[in-house]
């Protein structure tokens, strides 16, 4: 079936019936996407943020994070994807696997810096009011390392719900069946219909945790020095005011 | 599984098929090329727009910003109703992440020339275009070469993400691999990916060197 990709075909799959039911369906496959990224966020974040807030709380460690931040970029997705079939099996796992490598990196680094940057007064100032370690990590540390933490898990929540298409490739459900299917069959109009599903699902979970953003960082601390976090999203960046 | 009981290399597959991983590295380094190339000629274009006339600067990231958010196989897919299964959809798509990259980093670059340069230079009686080409462009190269880094080693990645439209290189290897669940295929293929990332950001980081002999030698 190969049929021309104009507005009207766009709006007449989107309100076919048959294309919001079953298996096939865009609540299913949506479904299907959101509990993949849910799996990996979240066992990504139960791996990254101790190692990111211990080593930045005991100051030590930053090439080991720099390191991690930069073969997360050099390997690509799709190799650990289809390298983790013959272990966990085609499906849902290798997915979750291969978007748990591809969420840690971000995770890691932003909590690390986010941790390493905090004033030294402010450590001082914890331990002079007689906190201990965990306390000073709790109530100084993570308040302030927040806004960067946010920011390394929006980076990390948009790349794996953008990357969770490529599951489709090892036989798993989600989104990414529309494109993967369209292309196979050579049916435009649900590849284009698969894509903007997908760009809605990103730029949304985008402005979430813009969102949580707000509810999770103190009032003082909302509207950081843009320049520090885009240079931090790109451990490579010189150090230079992006502000333009 | 059929792979449980695969050896992860044979050997012999590798000798009897040099010529199609040779093919594949240099499809893929062609379009990895092509892309990061074809990207420095838009930005250069583009940031001449933005220092010519600065309200366009914030306009022009916004637009490689959004861009770069569309996820790429999204991106590749949205475009195959327009320009098929072709080398020309991977470009197009390849391209346009490398733009966010390096319009930012050559921006930022030519922001951070210290005014007192710029008035020094002009003081000497540079022409405009001079100023660009003979001082802001140099101070900035450090900054625009961290850029190419980053956009090259991200191209090299994506490029295998184009085994959706037909393409990839390596990525088609990888993929051949999985679908005759050959782990040699596999490995090959994912070992030379991440071998050619590193391998081109060590080049690039020789290339700067040799072209910033100033940075060299410590004084500045």
């Amino acid at each position: 079936m190969t049929s021309r990709v104009t507005p009207s075909s766009i709006y007449d799959w989107f309100t076919s019936s048959a294309n919001w039911r079953g298996r096939d369906g865009i609540p299913h496959r949506l479904a299907e996407h959101l509990s993949i990224c849910g799996v990996s966020l979240l066992v990504a974040l139960i791996v990254a943020l101790p190692i990111g807030i211990a080593l930045g709380h005991l100051r030590r460690g930053g090439i080991f994070a720099q390191n991690v931040a930069n073969l997360g970029r050099a390997i690509p997705s799709l190799a650990i994807l289809i390298i983790a079939v013959p272990f966990v099996g085609i499906g849902a796992r290798p997915a979750e696997l291969a978007l748990t490598v591809l969420a840690i990196p971000p995770l890691l680094t932003n909590t690390y810096v986010g941790m390493i940057g905090i004033d030294a007064d402010v450590r001082d100032a914890a331990r002079g009011l007689g906190m201990t370690g965990w306390q000073t990590v709790r109530r100084a540390e993570l308040p302030l390392a927040a806004p960067l933490i946010l920011t390394g898990l929006r980076t990390a929540a948009f790349q794996v719900v953008a990357t969770a298409t490529l599951a489709a490739l090892v036989a798993s459900g989600g989104l990414g069946r529309f494109i993967i299917d369209g292309l196979a069959v050579r049916d435009n109009v649900e590849v284009v219909c698969g894509s903007l599903l997908v760009v809605a699902l990103a730029v949304s979970v985008e402005v979430l945790i813009a969102g949580l953003q707000r509810v999770l960082v103190a009032a003082p601390l909302r509207h950081p020095n843009r320049s520090t976090i885009d240079q931090l999203e790109e451990p490579n960046a010189p150090v230079l005011n992006l502000t333009p | 599984m059929l792979l449980a009981g695969q050896p992860w290399i044979k050997w012999s597959w590798v000798r009897t098929h040099l010529h199609v991983i040779r093919h594949d590295v240099w499809e893929h380094l062609l379009l990895t090329l092509i892309a990061v190339g074809i990207g420095l000629a838009i930005t250069f274009v583009l940031t001449l727009l933005a220092r010519a006339w600065r309200p366009l600067q914030g306009p022009l990231l916004a637009l490689c910003g959004t861009l770069y958010a569309i996820p790429s196989i999204a991106l590749f897919a949205l475009l195959v109703p327009f320009t098929g299964f072709t080398t020309t959809t991977a470009e197009i798509g390849l391209v346009g992440y490398t733009l966010l990259i390096l319009l930012r980093n050559l921006l930022a670059g030519l922001d951070a020339v210290p005014e007192e340069v710029r008035d020094a230079a002009a003081g000497m009686g540079f022409s405009r275009w001079r100023v660009f080409t003979r001082v802001e462009l140099p101070l900035a190269l450090p900054a625009l070469f961290a850029g190419i880094r980053l956009a090259t080693v991200t191209t090299i990645g994506l490029v295998t993400v184009t085994v959706v439209i037909g393409e990839g290189g390596l990525g088609e290897m990888l993929y051949d691999g999985f679908n005759r669940t050959f782990r040699t295929e596999e490995l090959v293929a994912t070992v030379l990916v991440v071998a050619l990332a590193l391998a081109a950001d060590l080049l690039l980081v020789g290339v700067e060197r040799l072209m910033t002999p100033w940075a060299r030698r410590g004084t500045t």
